[in-house]
């Protein structure tokens, strides 16, 4: 009993840093309705930014977390701008090849022996881990760490989008561009807006991801990427609570079919309950039929 | 009205037996050496699985992102055959490779019946789920069956796929698919593209024809697969993961949707472009490989956003009266339904 709840925890942990990659996905899709496959690649360069920050030239962690953020914003920003504007009025395939080419850039690019090379490296630990046992439940201080922060960031998340101005020319966006645009609203501006956010988030996590499962490489992003994604998908694509129930259930489940079923057959039952969930709720547990909203 | 497309058959079989003489001749003199014919044999296998997720997406608008599993099931089923009970033998070599495509399209059949039901990104997302369940069971499938190895990968595959077999599967697809594509069944496809509710208003039967469509385009998969068991020395799971169905993604869209020549062009193209990027970058930048293939793949897209031969098709294959054939300027877009379209502005809006 104890044990499961202390991979209960496990699964929260792992489920929490999804949806700090979720949470992007689901962004982007909502406002330009575009799977950026990009985006797991994002979350990895959050991860080597904070390494680098901390490990090679010192900086402190509360100093390293913003940095990598900011970094990867940027990051998103300028990937928006080149590989997907010139595509907006195109068929949607066209941006998602254009992503699947930004995401192999990404990695191959990052893996060259100048830049962050192919290696896998181990991240020091940026504080000391403190291990804390009440009544038999163990749980450390990184998981504290993780769980406070991501609250932390999605509440902040969750007053933006509902009650600032900016999310709320984000919301317009999403449901309509063109009315959005005659409103008075700079679209592109929101959509780059959107773009900085969710990388942000993803950065955010890649750091998180990093301290709590400390070995990152250039192709780190690819899996977490892809669970954080489906994650998404599982909760209703475009929607921001649905996005973190998502999550939640697939840290639980990767963790906890790891742990009691088989470790080598984890994915088949995320993979497994997705397609099961899609089949039975076609758009996501909190999807709503037709069109999806930020 | 009913038109004949008979007219450019000639022509195909003219420049298949054009290019077949061709290679011949170079093989001969050596240009084609053993390592360039591995890479041709590769780029053909490549673009017969190409053809079906061509039928399943670019004809029938259906996408799909787990293209490579039935391409993997294929060589298992196909490999399997083969090395227990085959060692060499052509019959059991061929019995291997319809059994392969029957393997997948029997796959494809079971798992589209439910699947098919969802809609454009929501399909990928199921299609690529399955996908990595399937690369994920191969990696333990000898559990089950000793002889796959499991995640060390398949060996002792007799390897007897040579140029000419691989060559006339080739022109014996393109020439099933030319056909089928000219028939009602090919108008059928092209209608649940464009509309699916209009389709079924007018009467077509949209699960039956997406379901075939699935099935066939899963089954071509297969048969490469089956090819590519006998003529690589290994059938490894990592070759059948979710990054290979993007692949064959690429082929078809970058080849333009709905376009059989493109297809063909590009699947071709593609291979020998990864090759000829070993053979210019040297030992020494190899590493850049994967970076200027990305790079080509953005810019390709960026400036052919509807692919390099979309609208064109080679007129022996299908002709231009026929309907669709110059008209993938409207491509096959993921939720063409409408109800996905939400925001997103329509082209040149």
């Amino acid at each position: 009993m104890i044990e499961a709840i202390n991979q209960i925890l496990n699964g929260l942990q792992l489920g929490s840093v999804y949806a700090l990659i979720a949470l992007g996905y689901t962004m982007v899709y909502g406002i330009i309705r575009l799977i950026n496959f990009a985006h797991g690649d994002v979350f990895m360069v959050g991860a080597f930014v904070a390494f680098f920050s901390t490990a090679s030239w010192g900086l402190p962690f509360y100093i390293a977390v913003p940095l990598s953020m900011a970094v990867c914003a940027v990051l998103g920003v300028t990937i928006e701008r080149l590989a997907y504007r010139p595509l907006r009025y195109q068929a949607r395939i066209a941006a998602l090849i254009s992503a699947i080419g930004v995401s192999l850039f990404i990695e191959y690019g990052t893996s060259l022996k100048f830049v962050f090379g192919p290696n896998f490296r181990v991240v020091p630990r940026p504080f000391n881990v403190a291990q804390w046992d009440v009544g038999g439940v163990q749980f450390s201080n990184i998981q504290v760490i993780v769980l406070v922060t991501v609250v932390v960031l999605l509440t902040a998340l969750q007053y933006m989008v509902t009650r600032t101005k900016m999310g709320k020319a984000m919301r317009a966006v999403s449901f309509d561009h063109d009315a959005a645009r005659l409103m008075g609203i700079n679209v592109d501006a929101i959509i780059s807006y959107t773009f900085a956010l969710g990388s942000a988030l993803a950065a955010a996590g890649g750091v998180l991801y990093s301290a709590a499962y400390p070995q990152i490489n250039p192709f780190m992003g690819i899996m977490p990427g892809l669970k954080a994604f489906t994650a998404a998908v599982l909760g209703g694509i475009g929607n921001i609570p649905g996005a973190m129930l998502g999550s939640l259930i697939m840290g639980e489940v990767d963790v906890l079919s790891a742990a009691y079923l088989s470790s080598r057959l984890r994915d088949v039952f995320s993979f497994s309950i997705l397609i099961l969930v899609l089949l039975i709720k076609p758009s996501g547990l909190l999807g709503k039929a037709g069109p999806e909203k930020v | 009205m009913k038109q004949k497309f008979t007219g450019g058959l000639p022509f195909v079989l003219a420049a298949a037996a054009v290019f077949f003489a061709l290679r011949e001749v170079l093989g001969i003199t050596e240009i084609v050496n053993a390592y360039w014919q591995l890479i041709l044999d590769q780029a053909m296998i490549i673009t017969i699985a190409s053809i079906g997720l061509s039928i399943i997406y670019g004809f029938c608008g259906q996408f799909s992102l787990g293209h490579a599993a039935f391409y993997g099931l294929g060589a298992y089923a196909a490999g399997l055959i083969s090395k227990l009970y085959g060692h060499g033998n052509y019959g059991v070599f061929l019995l291997g490779l319809v059994a392969a495509a029957a393997f997948a399209g029997m796959v494809a059949f079971l798992i589209g019946r439910p699947i098919l039901r969802l809609r454009s990104d929501y399909l990928g997302i199921a299609t690529m789920g399955f996908g990595i369940i399937v690369k994920v069971l191969m990696d333990y499938s000898n559990k089950w069956i000793p002889a796959t190895n499991g995640a060390t990968g398949m060996t002792g595959v007799p390897q007897i796929a040579k140029f000419p077999a691989v060559f006339i599967v080739l022109l014996l697809v393109v020439l099933l698919v030319r056909n089928l594509r000219l028939s009602s069944f090919g108008r059928a496809w092209m209608a649940v593209r464009d509309d699916e509710i209009a389709a079924d208003a007018m009467g077509v039967d949209t699960t039956r024809v997406k379901t075939l469509a699935f099935v066939l385009g899963c089954a071509l998969a297969g048969l490469a697969g089956g090819l590519y068991a006998h003529r690589y020395p290994i059938v490894h799971p990592s070759s059948f993961d979710f990054l290979k169905s993007f692949d064959f993604l690429i082929i078809v869209v970058a080849g333009g949707l709905g376009s059989l020549s493109g297809t063909v062009v590009t699947g071709i193209s593609w291979v020998f472009l990864l090759e000829v990027l070993r053979a210019v970058l040297g030992q020494s930048f190899i590493d850049f490989r994967g970076v200027l293939y990305a790079l080509a793949l953005i810019l390709v897209i960026i400036l052919r956003p509807k692919g390099l031969l979309s609208g064109l098709e080679w007129q022996a294959l299908i002709p231009r009266h026929v309907p669709g054939a110059r008209s993938a300027g409207r491509p096959a877009e993921p939720g063409a339904d409408g109800s996905m379209k939400g925001g997103m502005p329509d082209a040149g809006a």
